[in-house]
């Protein structure tokens, strides 16, 4: 029981990452682009499918909170203050997405929101994930790292490279769905978003090394590990071969397999800890006769039925959008 | 414990909730009114009962969406600011939240889409249908935030185990007395808020001298589901009164300003509770036996007083006394105003009737006054506890949580909602004041089932409509 809902929150939060990272990329990327034409095929590009990619971020949530509620208050209070700024970011990017177009004098306003609430949401996931990679200062099983715990050059480091990442999967995303103009322009900025990312891992791996960061032993410890960077690194060979050939769906499949071989390196490599080094699965998980409720309840028929949901509305999305959104 | 930290949290919470419930009060009523529209205009065949579905689902739409974002805060707030308490009661609260987001999720976002772009595509009988599953979508969300709430207010069906309430009888958390009180109440508070909504759109629409047709219905329709529900409402708030009198003692004390154990009680209508001298001033009071028949049905039952509970176990007495008096003062207009209304429509003299049409435009915010001030009621009246008689809200929040983070966010919040709130509050007046089109309803060409404000893009920058169609 504990591991299906190990399995429900690792789908959900992979999901998460994938579809709203591609969501907050092209929001990031938007914050660059001018001209009308340009941002309303932009925003068409996710307008169908933004908010179903939010949810993954509250399922996530309720998820941590039912099954693991150790971890759910642990982190949620360590991270107080970038948690709550995310929120608000993330808040005034969804109204700003639905309110842009019921104005015409004010949409400077709203775009602004857009990109600026895409950029802080993004760049406050990395820091978060870059501090749980150096750790968590804990005593007594509680936080104890004070109000700015989290804010390390490390863990900005990690902020600045999921910026990259997103928008990298944001550019790619654009590649896949528009036409023209906004094609061109995303065909251009992957590959310097590529190199962006690259250049980022390179310097954190370097980073890791020197601080001698305790998530490198259990690379010595566990040499299958090396499996998930192995298959990062054939995606990445296939996406520079698709870069220089103008492919326009591969870079986005491509930077989907990265961002699995990131996640999947990660997750093994805290395996069994859900907070690096302080709280294990079976520690944090809930009770059987919660668990089971929501197995009964949530779990098993509805969990499935809204992946099955995710799947139909980006089935029903496929193909291009046009530039002019629509006319 | 940082005493600042602790308040600037509670005025967090209570911010970014009433903020919130507003939204959903509105869209679970305007769901069931959308049903109620939709089986009309099958049944009957006339026209004007679609162009009024079509025009109260863009509004649902904004108000939906508003909702949305503002609840998924509240995710993420129990973790943020009150950790002992998520880790604490995180095997009971959780799952119920799970529920209501999950099942929610289901219902919502998929039927939504049909009431979006099913009109051609399905038969009539499925589109009722899917706008009934809707309205389901936001009964059930609204069911187990109550069974969660109503757990915090008399905890039951569980053990604790390592300092974690366990639970171990679910039957007992979700099918309890409390929970079928308070259900209702909040389901008849979210009816009567359409209700009214629904009925001062048409009470305006009728003295601006538009929308004739439409207007008529949405008055006679508002009103007359307000008198119908009303009482009922009063029925079901009279049970609420029953179980607070039974399991929190100390909140009833404080609703009724009773300082003394009484046997029979006497009943305070109106007063100043001055609670540094444990009396009230100005009070008006109605003698004994009222007070024991109000709260315990009774002509002889005793009635706890303040003073027989010990100071650190009260409530702030002030709020839930004026906050209480409040709501059912709402209350009372709300049923007045509905009966006088419906027996007017009924004589077919309303219409003409210009101080009452401006009594029911102005009555709008009135369903929305009584919800939060019967919430701040519930809420402050459990104080000091957060899962009443077991954890104390002090004890609840997260222990190192600083004045600073705290007032931080506050601000942040309170600055973002304002902006967002104002906005949104002026594309639902720009709607309303619109009015219904009675033209073939376009679906604009960003919309989608995900995003439900976009229902009304095209309807509000008429400019770009025309440039699109000169393309």
């Amino acid at each position: 029981m504990v591991m299906f809902w190990v399995l429900l929150l690792a789908i959900s939060i992979l999901l998460y990452v994938l579809l709203d990272g591609l969501d907050l990329g092209v929001g990031m990327l938007f914050g660059l682009a001018s001209g009308e034409t340009r941002r309303s095929a932009m925003l068409s590009a996710v307008a169908p499918i933004w908010d179903g990619n939010e949810t993954w971020l509250v399922i996530t949530a309720v998820i941590l909170w039912g099954a693991f509620p150790v971890v759910y208050a642990t982190l949620l209070s360590a991270f107080y203050l970038p948690l709550i700024v995310m929120l608000l970011g993330l808040i005034l990017r969804g109204v700003a997405f639905e309110f842009r177009y019921k104005t015409h004098r004010l949409r400077w306003v709203w775009d602004l929101s857009f990109a600026g609430g895409s950029l802080i949401a993004t760049f406050i996931q990395g820091l978060t994930v870059g501090a749980l990679v150096q750790g968590l200062q804990v005593t007594n099983g509680q936080y104890s790292g004070g109000a700015v715990g989290w804010l390390t050059p490390f863990a900005v480091l990690c902020g600045i490279g999921l910026c990259l990442g997103y928008a990298l999967l944001g550019a790619c995303w654009l590649a896949k769905k528009c036409e023209a103009e906004v094609r061109d322009v995303a065909h251009r900025q992957i590959p310097a978003l590529a190199l962006g990312v690259l250049a980022f891992l390179v310097v954190v791996f370097a980073y890791a090394l020197a601080e001698n960061l305790p998530i490198l032993h259990r690379w010595i410890e566990r040499p299958y590990l090396f499996v998930f960077p192995a298959m990062g690194a054939v995606a990445a060979i296939v996406l520079a071969l698709s870069i220089l050939r103008h492919n326009d769906h591969w870079p986005f499949y491509t930077v989907a397999v990265i961002f699995v071989s990131a996640f999947g390196t990660l997750a093994l490599s805290f395996w069994p800890y859900m907070i690096p080094f302080v709280i294990t699965i079976e520690q944090a998980a809930s009770p059987h006769s919660s668990l089971a409720f929501m197995f009964w309840g949530c779990g098993l028929i509805v969990f499935p039925l809204m992946l099955i949901y995710t799947v139909v509305s980006y089935s029903v999305f496929r193909g291009k959008v046009g530039t002019t959104a629509g006319h | 414990m940082d005493m600042t930290a602790l308040l600037l949290s509670r005025i967090q919470f209570a911010f970014t909730i009433s903020f919130h419930i507003i939204f959903p009060s509105f869209t679970i009523g305007l769901a069931a009114w959308l049903t109620v529209l939709e089986a009309m205009a099958l049944a009957t065949g006339r026209p004007v009962y679609r162009v009024l579905f079509e025009f109260w689902l863009k509004i649902f739409g904004i108000a939906f969406g508003l909702g949305v974002v503002s609840g998924i805060v509240m995710a993420f707030q129990f973790g943020t600011n009150w950790s002992v308490l998520s880790k604490m009661t995180g095997p009971i609260q959780g799952p119920l939240l799970m529920y209501e987001t999950f099942w929610a999720f289901m219902l919502e976002a998929s039927f939504f889409g049909v009431l979006i772009f099913g009109r051609s595509r399905v038969p009539p009988w499925f589109y009722l249908f899917s706008t009934a599953m809707v309205a389901l979508g936001t009964t059930f969300s609204a069911f187990f935030i109550m069974v969660n709430n109503s757990w915090m207010q008399v905890p039951s069906g569980y053990v604790m185990e390592n300092g974690a309430f366990v639970p171990d009888d679910w039957t007992k958390i979700l099918f309890n007395s409390v929970v079928w009180s308070r259900f209702p109440h909040m389901l008849l508070a979210a009816y009567l808020t359409g209700a009214f909504c629904v009925a001062a759109t048409g009470a305006w629409y009728v003295l601006r001298k538009v929308y004739h047709a439409e207007a008529r219905i949405m008055l006679r329709m508002g009103l007359g589901l307000a008198a119908v529900l009303m009482p009922i409402q009063l029925l079901f708030g009279h049970l609420n009164g029953e179980y607070v009198n039974t399991y929190q003692p100390s909140k009833m004390a404080a609703i009724e300003g009773r300082w003394n154990d009484e046997k029979p009680g006497s009943e305070v209508l109106f007063a100043w509770p001055d609670v540094e001298h444990r009396r009230n001033l100005f009070a008006i009071t109605l003698p004994p036996p009222f007070g024991s028949l109000i709260d315990s049905d009774s002509l002889t039952a005793a009635e706890t007083g303040l003073n027989s509970i010990p100071p650190e176990n009260w409530p702030p007495v002030v709020i839930p006394f004026f906050a209480f008096r409040i709501m059912v003062g709402c209350g009372l207009v709300m049923l007045a105003l509905a009966w006088v209304g419906s027996y007017l429509s009924y004589k077919h003299r309303l219409a003409y009737n210009r101080p009452l049409l401006w009594l029911t435009f102005f009555s709008f915010p009135l369903p929305f006054i009584a919800i939060l001030t019967g919430w701040f009621t519930a809420e402050v009246g459990r104080q000091p506890w957060v899962v009443f008689g077991v954890l104390r809200t002090a004890d609840a929040m997260t222990p190192f949580l600083t004045t600073t983070e705290a007032t931080i966010s506050l601000v942040i919040f309170c600055a973002v909602y304002a902006f967002i709130f104002l906005f949104g509050t002026f594309y639902i007046y720009r709607l309303i004041h619109t009015g219904p089109a009675r033209k073939p309803f376009a679906v604009p060409h960003l919309a989608v089932p995900n995003r439900p404000m976009s229902l009304a893009d095209e309807e509000l920058i008429p400019e770009s409509t025309h440039a699109g169609a000169g393309e």
